[in-house]
């Protein structure tokens, strides 16, 4: 079998699994779904993460070891991971061929010559390297895994809703699909346009591969009639025909493979025609990447993570305080893919351009809240920004009852447009919902006047009451929820009006023992469920608010203050 | 290049932009809307999810078993041949609805859903009975996947032989109850009901701070779609105009092991009491009023009893039904 049908293969093999995992990210425990499929392994692989993140944190965690692996083998042999293993690389390969088809030799040749603006990717490497190492990761933004992880998670997935009883919502994902376009759709101009001029993984790999023994070369200098049909199909567009560059062959192997005098090796020396180890990397430029140091110096001013943080951003249950979770988090969206309840979004600018897409909850545009009984996203996630927590870590039981439940935050009664509270309507779905045991929301009973419902003059006999007027408000007083007295009387001398027809009143028990004269003043009164906040209680998990009736802004809303991640946001004594 | 049009040119010319002329005028007459569009949107409504009951029974009381005891197979299947065995209300070929409770992700010695072990009982015996086709299916408060699996209820469904079908977005229609007056243009989880013959409902009986207890009648919620809480501003009023929208075959009330405080979601062992009673009754409101004193809690407490008595859904005077009462 020829080399190159070996790398297509391996290509198609690595895409497949990727989008495997893709598809299986989901809570279940049928075999499509995430029950022991290793979703996260191609995220690890790929080494970016793996380095920003020892940048970031000074730790390699749990599974990112196999980051070691493409390092080594990358040491050895140079950027296969490019040619035969990346996802994105697969798909910008392809689509670069189908831009390709049919064109001259020349044009050809001419799309895949070598440009000095390759050495961009460096400078993006390099200023996301400064970032990492002054404590925020993001790398994600641009590094292939966590970009096609989280494009076909968010942006393509959806489109399909395989699998799921009802569609789901991504907040601005067209700007995630936006990118992921571009960069598919620039493989027309240009193949692999993104992984020449772009991919920081790339240029990490293009480093690493600097030593490597075996290499792609020219066999001898002069012989070769400089036909340059090896140029023809180079991916990496590293100049095989004339002093290769190194780190931007990405072991496409097409020049090895089409050779017509068989020139082209893969050996264990120098190309007879020379080679330069990188692309000219400008000493200015290099400086300039350096400004990341600046740039997350300059975020921490900003205090985004202290005082001045968002009370309205929520992070997943178990992730860290805002500064190490930003030093982990690489935007994946493995957490908002697997998510039940469909609640994990992907920020904009919630958490400052430095957590952009990084993952929030949001309870309005979900199927619920965070269920209680519920930890996938910490176990999806490949750097623990979102620590993998168990139930009874979630839920404060068993060895870990000292330490009380995890708290997203607090829901607050917004009195200005809860029913009960400003409206004089029973409601209580907080209350329903509420899934602590005692319930952080408890309640207050009152009996208020209604509209037009103060000293009416009616006539009562037993049970039968009949108002002269009807009051302004139009409900259906036979509900259960209203009562009549006679006017001004405490509330224990209420009866209930089980019956309303037209003007007419019946009580499920007569008002009074005496008789009455033939007009008597009563009040009709609504029997009012009042919810109030046992912030003690209250674990942030929004259920209430996802379920609040007043649909537009909720009269119920979870808060960022006594979340657990943060010592900050303590807001009880 | 010509510089002038030939005369054969010009007519052809001609002749293609008339007839595409008149073709978009046509189009443009055809498609004219003078009108406007309706300010809301006019969609063909369905009136009710149907009456299940046996029409043998229609004319007299229905017929209820109270049966005391721990072992929910042991009483469900008491209670059941008290009232003439599974074949009197499954026939052979029937295709029969099963509604649970399975409104929350918690797991089922939390007490806050339909008893797997009651799901599985009664698929069998619908089974046993000849039914062709058990169907299980709810519209719960939580992620429906996360709720039947947690619950145990997808377990159970599938050892049954039953078929779990999810609230699915397109399995919802709009529904308008004739004289309701909540349930209008309401999406109502009609379409897990083509080729249903019969409809049994499975529920708990919990404490429920709003309507004061969640049984029978309340369980019917979860046929809802859409918003639905915005009925929770009128609890008996929605529960009412439910209990006309659909008439089941029979009810199972599970009071083995109720829910007497924090409800409806529970969350504690220390909110469950035994209180050792399963209700089989083929009216709805009766096994609601006979429910509802396992609770400590009378008709007066929770008016939607005898609101939807009074709509001709049922008898709230449970003993009118002559219940046969067993110990086992």
């Amino acid at each position: 079998m020829r080399i190159v049908s070996v790398r297509r293969i391996s290509q198609i093999f690595f895409f497949s699994v990727f989008l495997w995992f893709c598809l299986v990210t989901t809570v279940g425990t049928a075999w499509w779904q995430l029950r022991g499929w290793p979703v996260n392994w191609l995220l690890e692989l790929a080494p970016l993460t793996a380095v920003a993140t020892v940048l970031a944190t000074g730790t390699l965690y749990g599974n990112l070891l196999w980051a070691l692996v493409v390092i080594v083998f990358t040491l050895l042999l140079g950027r296969f991971f490019c040619g035969f293993v990346c996802p994105l690389g697969a798909l910008n390969q392809f689509t670069g061929w189908l831009g390709q088809r049919g064109q001259a030799v020349l044009a050809r040749v001419e799309a895949n010559r070598y440009r000095p603006a390759q050495a961009i990717k460096y400078y993006i490497l390099f200023f996301f390297l400064a970032l990492a190492f002054m404590g925020s990761v993001q790398t994600g933004f641009l590094d292939p895994l966590p970009l096609v992880y989280r494009s076909v998670n968010l942006a393509v997935l959806p489109l399909t809703a395989a699998g799921l009883t009802g569609p789901r919502f991504y907040a601005s994902v067209w700007l995630i699909g936006l990118l992921f376009l571009g960069i598919v759709a620039l493989n027309l101009w240009r193949p692999r346009f993104f992984c020449r001029f772009v991919c920081p993984l790339g240029a990490l790999l293009g480093l690493l591969g600097q030593l490597s023994p075996w290499r792609i070369g020219k066999r001898d200098k002069g012989a070769c009639g400089d036909c340059r049909i090896c140029e023809e199909y180079c991916e990496g567009a590293c100049r095989p025909a004339g002093g290769i560059i190194l780190g931007e062959c990405v072991l496409c192997l097409n020049c090895l493979n089409r050779c017509p005098a068989g020139r082209i090796t893969f050996a264990g020396q120098p190309s007879a025609a020379g080679e330069a180890p990188l692309p000219d990397l400008s000493r200015r430029s290099l400086i300039v990447s350096g400004a990341g140091l600046a740039v997350a110096a300059m975020w921490n001013v900003g205090g985004l993570s202290g005082n001045n943080r968002n009370p309205s951003l929520i992070r997943p249950p178990g992730s860290l305080d805002e500064d190490r979770f930003l030093s982990r988090c690489i935007r994946c969206g493995q957490c908002m893919r697997v998510c039940p309840s469909n609640i994990i979004q992907p920020a904009l600018l919630e958490s400052g351009v430095q957590g952009l897409w990084s993952p929030l909850v949001n309870y309005r545009l979900g199927r619920s809240g965070c269920q209680i009984t519920c930890v996938a996203c910490g176990h999806v996630c490949p750097t623990a920004a979102i620590r993998p927590l168990s139930i009874n870590e979630k839920l404060g039981l068993g060895e870990f009852a000292s330490q009380g439940p995890i708290r997203l935050g607090t829901a607050f009664v917004d009195r200005n447009r809860c029913l009960p509270w400003v409206m004089d309507r029973p409601c209580l779905v907080c209350h329903e919902v509420c899934p602590v045991s005692p319930k952080a929301i408890f309640i207050r009973t009152i009996f208020k006047d209604i509209r037009g419902g103060h000293s009416l003059a009616a006539r009562v006999q037993g049970e039968a009451v009949e108002l002269a007027e009807a009051p302004l408000w139009q409900v259906n007083l036979a509900s259960g929820d209203y009562y009549l007295g006679l006017a001004g009387e405490p509330e224990s001398r209420l009866r209930r009006i089980i019956g309303a027809l037209g003007l007419r009143l019946s009580l499920e028990a007569p008002l009074t023992e005496e008789i009455l004269a033939a007009e008597t003043q009563v009040d009709i009164r609504v029997r009012l469920e009042r919810p109030y906040m046992d912030p003690d209680r209250c674990i942030g998990c929004g259920m209430c608010e996802n379920e609040c009736p007043v649909v537009g802004l909720r009269a119920i809303r979870v808060y960022s203050e006594n979340e657990t991640r943060a010592a900050a946001g303590r807001l009880l004594i | 290049m010509k510089e002038e049009m030939t005369r054969r040119d010009f007519l052809k010319r001609l002749g293609i932009a008339s007839v595409t002329g008149l073709a978009a005028g046509g189009i443009g007459l055809i498609l004219h809307d003078p009108q406007g569009p309706d300010l809301v949107r006019q969609q063909q409504t369905i009136t009710g999810l149907g009456n299940f009951a046996l029409p043998a029974l229609a004319s007299e009381p229905g017929k209820m078993a109270l049966v005391h005891g721990m072992d929910r197979r042991l009483t469900l299947q008491q209670g059941v041949q008290a009232l003439g065995g599974m074949e009197a209300f499954i026939k052979q070929g029937d295709r029969v609805l099963l509604k649970v409770n399975a409104a929350f992700a918690t797991p089922p010695a939390l007490g806050a859903t339909t008893s797997p072990e009651l799901l599985s009982a009664v698929g069998e015996l619908c089974f046993q009975a000849g039914a062709a086709q058990v169907l299980v299916t709810d519209n719960p408060i939580n992620n429906p996947e996360s709720c039947f699996e947690i619950s145990g209820l997808a377990a159970a469904t599938r050892q049954s032989g039953a078929r779990l079908i999810l609230p699915r977005h397109e399995l919802f229609a709009p529904v308008s109850l004739p004289g309701g007056r909540l349930i209008q243009n309401w999406p109502v989880l009609t379409g897990v009901f083509p080729g249903v013959t019969k409809v049994i409902i499975l529920s708990p009986v919990k404490d429920h701070q709003r309507a004061v207890a969640s049984m029978t009648l309340k369980n019917i919620y979860g046929f809802l779609g859409g918003r639905r809480n915005v009925f929770h501003q009128d609890i008996n009023g929605i529960i009412t105009e439910l209990a006309q929208l659909l008439r089941p075959t029979l009810c199972i009330l599970d009071g083995t092991v109720s829910m007497m405080t924090n409800g409806p979601t529970g969350g504690s062992l220390s909110d469950l009491k035994d209180t050792g009673l399963m209700i089989v009754s083929t009216d709805p409101v009766a096994a609601d009023a006979a429910g509802i004193e396992l609770l400590g809690r009378t008709l007066r407490d929770a008016p939607y009893i005898q609101m939807a008595a009074a709509a001709g859904a049922g008898e709230a005077d449970y003993q009118q039904l002559k219940p046969v009462v067993l110990h086992t």
